[in-house]
């Protein structure tokens, strides 16, 4: 019997928008785009041309500095254009899909050692789904991991459910988790305290633990923590229970696809609900069909960590979840003064914290500018590690390496301080220091 | 609003790129405090608090405003007291009359205004210089320096503490955020030790100006509760009257009571942290009791009746309670750690009444004790986050 973790500190951004779990297949459509900025840690190098066909699961680029590392097309089609920006860095990779998809045949049946699946993963572009503690990378497949955690409970604001996306999936599930097995001597499953799906509940070959709490209860990271805090020079892979899904079909059918049941909600989609989308699709077509009028911003993931796309951007080839909400307009009068009754704030200085359970038509309003850091004690909230968040975090922002490792960087992920950038008083972008230190580190290290 | 808005973006061109330009960050803090600008979150995450550090310095000023109003009777009521002019049998009738209010704002609000132009020409120099917005930070500052100081301090002595703090305890060190000593603080210590005859003593904490006709009662000294239990070990002052704020002192730190209310709305909206303000009250009771218990041992009788006063007299006589709720609290200045703030709350306390009661040229020890522990807040931190590190090591080798 599983044990519960219940985590004390977080918060649930109350938002309006929540997704009912009604699940709808969307037309994919025949445009289609990869964005290698998506890949942490991938230096991009084209593996196609313009006007070269390409089947579902046939790399497009690799990374330059571990060739093994492939992104592969979501679709068979014909490379329509290769968007370059500044300094000709790669930017864009933009399919046109056939009718149909012709998936790459990698062969079916389960692999019969870690070797055959490591090849049949990197070779199907099936790797960029693992993500690597420390550093929050794409997997290195050099690595001996301790472990690997497979979060079957996100809990951003409105996270995809794994029980609602693996539905009907179930054996490749399954499937995914004896692949999983053969990469690290244990994999560990992480689950909603509440969750009842005996696809997940009965899975076997894992350890299966239970946890409850606000967000970012759902977090890898929390998880890790909580279970087998990473120290320094250990390893472990992270990956969420639709991607192990997506891996035991690749072994079960031997085709890579990257269709996912997700979350699409916020209040700027009409009927939030689920639909099967595929990454790295056009999402204009889905937008109008779906979102409401006027301004607003298209998030492929979540709002807290997702990746602004525009209305007629592409889902992100890994992306968990679609969320829409308003874009902020306009000033707010004496907006620092005014008692705030219908102001979001996880402070009590607004007085809409006379109000709890009120949820709220969340923007992306900044409310404010960017400051120095002044107040203390703010971060430890909604930051659930036996971490210092300032002090780590002024250590990122001195680019302190020693220090920050001592401090534990190692076990975070940038989303993990999702929260304390949400609330923090002097708006900084968290965040993105945090990547930038990781990386940093990354470099140095290797 | 639109028409504020509308004279905004008519004079933008002329901070902006006209001839005005120096004046862009006294612009840009204008505009922004009549309109929380419109910028949206584009990196990280979408959505964002609304809180800002404007609303955070705005809240501690609410809860200061009590204990203002309050002073600013105040130096009306001692004022006119002194001249015999009240008639005590009428008790708060006495003290909330318009004519108190007239004298004490006819000396303390010109303290204000010199203290804000005085504190926000050099932050805006300064923001000009580094190219930053204006910092929030002085908003409390400028009126927290007033309110520690006797209402008698004339207006070029305080103009020259705060452009001295600003300039000394926080631009050097890197502006808002950087600062090692309590800004606040740091103008009251200058003035203390630059002007010691204007900011110690019997003779400032009451304004005795007399106008033809009217003469300072027989009897009358202007010390306050702590300076006359360092002379004579007793005071005239009753605790009751010291609590609700009927003494003399600084202008803004007599009402323990409107004090503790703003505690209780800082306490209540989070920012400030009641750890902090816990802690010192736990030094101040055990530093307090300790003396009780030490004071049979004491060689002077003075000091024997002044360590021998009940605990409780430490929290409401003198700036105990104003120098923990608004003082010690200031999140910069004070331990960051959550661990850290009750050591630092606790030895604010605890050596801020020792201070006053040990060395009488010093009846305001919580000055002092919160400026040392200022300094070593940063030690505390050390060893609180030291101990995280080393219990990392710690499991990494097992």
């Amino acid at each position: 019997m599983s044990k519960t973790h219940t985590i004390r500190k977080g918060l649930n951004l109350p938002m309006v928008g929540a997704p009912s779990t009604q699940v709808e297949d969307f037309p994919l459509g025949t445009s289609f785009a990869v964005n290698p900025d998506e890949f942490v840690g991938v230096a991009p190098k084209l593996s196609v041309k313009e006007g070269d066909t390409v089947k579902a699961g046939q790399a497009i680029f690799f990374d330059k500095k571990d060739a093994r590392i492939q992104i592969t097309s979501p679709v068979s089609g014909t490379v329509r254009a290769i968007v370059r920006g500044a300094k000709r860095r790669l930017d864009q990779i933009q399919i046109e899909a056939d009718a149909t998809t012709s998936y790459h045949d990698f062969g079916k049946g389960l692999p019969k050692d870690a070797e055959a699946a490591k090849a049949t993963l990197l070779a199907s572009g099936a790797w960029t789904l693992l993500e690597m503690r420390p550093f929050a990378r794409v997997a290195n497949p050099d690595d001996a991991p301790k472990a690997i955690f497979v979060n079957g409970m996100s809990s951003a604001p409105f996270a995809t459910e794994a029980s609602i996306a693996i539905a009907g999936r179930e054996e490749a599930f399954t499937a995914g988790l004896k692949v999983l097995n053969l990469l690290a001597p244990k994999t560990v499953l992480s689950l909603h305290a509440e969750e009842s799906a005996p696809v997940l509940t009965q899975a076997t070959g894992v350890e299966i633990h239970r946890f409850s709490g606000k967000h970012p209860a759902g977090n890898t990271s929390v998880h890790i923590a909580a279970l087998s805090p990473l120290n320094k020079g250990e390893v472990i892979w992270a990956i969420s229970a639709q991607d192990v899904a997506i891996i035991g079909d690749l072994f079960l059918k031997g085709h890579y696809c990257l269709d996912r049941i997700l979350s699409v909600a916020g209040s700027g989609i009409n009927a939030p609900h689920y639909f099967r989308l595929r990454g790295g699709m056009n999402l204009a077509t889905f937008f109008a069909a779906n979102g409401k009028k006027g301004a607003y911003r298209y998030i492929s993931g979540s709002v807290l960590s997702g990746q602004s796309i525009g209305a007629e951007g592409y889902l992100q080839l890994n992306s968990q979840q679609l969320t829409v909400i308003p874009e902020g307009q306009g000033t707010d009068f004496m907006g620092w003064v005014l008692p705030g009754f219908g102001k979001f704030s996880n402070s009590r200085t607004f007085m809409s914290w006379l109000s709890p359970g009120k949820k709220y038509d969340l923007t992306t309003k900044l409310h404010g500018e960017e400051r120095a850091f002044v107040v203390t004690g703010q971060y430890d909230q909604v930051f659930p590690f036996d971490i210092y968040p300032n002090q780590l975090l002024k250590a990122v922002w001195a680019k302190d390496l020693e220090r920050m490792e001592a401090l534990g960087i190692y076990e975070l992920a940038p989303e993990d301080f999702a929260l304390c950038e949400v609330i923090c008083t002097s708006k900084q972008p968290l965040q993105h220091m945090v990547r930038e230190a990781l990386d940093l580190l990354h470099t140095e290290m290797n | 609003m639109k028409f504020i808005q509308n004279i905004f973006d008519a004079t933008r061109p002329a901070v902006t790129t006209g001839k005005l330009k120096p004046l862009y960050p006294l612009y840009n803090a204008l505009e922004t405090m009549m309109f929380v600008p419109d910028h949206n979150a584009h990196s990280g995450a979408h959505v964002r608090d609304a809180i800002d550090l404007k609303r955070t310095m705005v809240t501690v000023i609410f809860a200061l405003v009590p204990a203002l109003l309050f002073g600013i009777f105040n130096g009306g009521y001692q004022h006119y007291k002194a001249l015999g002019l009240l008639n005590e049998a009428m008790g708060w009738g006495q003290f909330f009359t318009l004519d108190n209010f007239i004298f004490g704002a006819w000396k303390i609000v010109p303290m204000i205004a010199v203290t804000y132009m005085a504190g926000l020409g050099v932050e805006i120099y300064f923001a000009g210089i580094n190219k930053h917005p204006v910092n929030e930070g002085f908003l409390v500052s400028g009126l927290l320096i007033p309110m520690t100081m006797p209402i008698d301090m004339p207006l070029w002595m305080v103009a020259i503490s705060t452009i001295f703090a600003v300039l000394i305890g926080k631009e050097v060190f890197g502006g808002t955020g950087m600062n090692i000593l309590n800004p606040a603080l740091t103008a009251r210590a200058f003035a203390f030790f630059a002007y010691p005859s204007f900011m110690s003593g019997d003779k400032v904490w009451v304004n005795t100006t007399v106008e033809a006709g009217q003469t300072v009662v027989d009897g009358f000294s202007g010390a306050t509760a702590l300076g006359q239990y360092a002379t004579t070990g007793s005071t005239s002052f009753g605790a009751w009257d010291a609590f609700l704020g009927l003494i003399p002192g600084s202008i803004g730190e007599t009402s323990t009571l409107l004090i503790v209310l703003g505690g209780v709305y800082l306490i209540a909206t989070g920012i400030g942290s009641w750890k902090i303000m816990l802690g010192s009250t736990l030094g101040a009771v055990a530093m307090g009791l300790l003396f009780n218990w030490a004071a049979p041992h004491m060689i002077t009788e003075s000091q024997q009746q002044f360590m021998s006063i009940p605990f409780y007299y430490h929290l409401v006589f003198g700036s105990w309670a104003f120098a923990t709720i608004f003082m010690a609290t200031d999140p910069v200045s004070a331990a960051h750690t959550e661990r850290g703030k009750w050591i630092y709350g606790f030895l604010v306390g605890f050596l801020g009444i020792m201070i006053r009661v040990f060395n009488p040229a010093y009846p305001e020890g919580m000055m002092l004790a919160i400026l040392f522990m200022n300094v070593m807040a940063p030690m505390i931190d050390h060893y609180v986050v030291n101990a995280n590190i080393q219990q990392r090591l710690k499991r990494s080798k097992a």
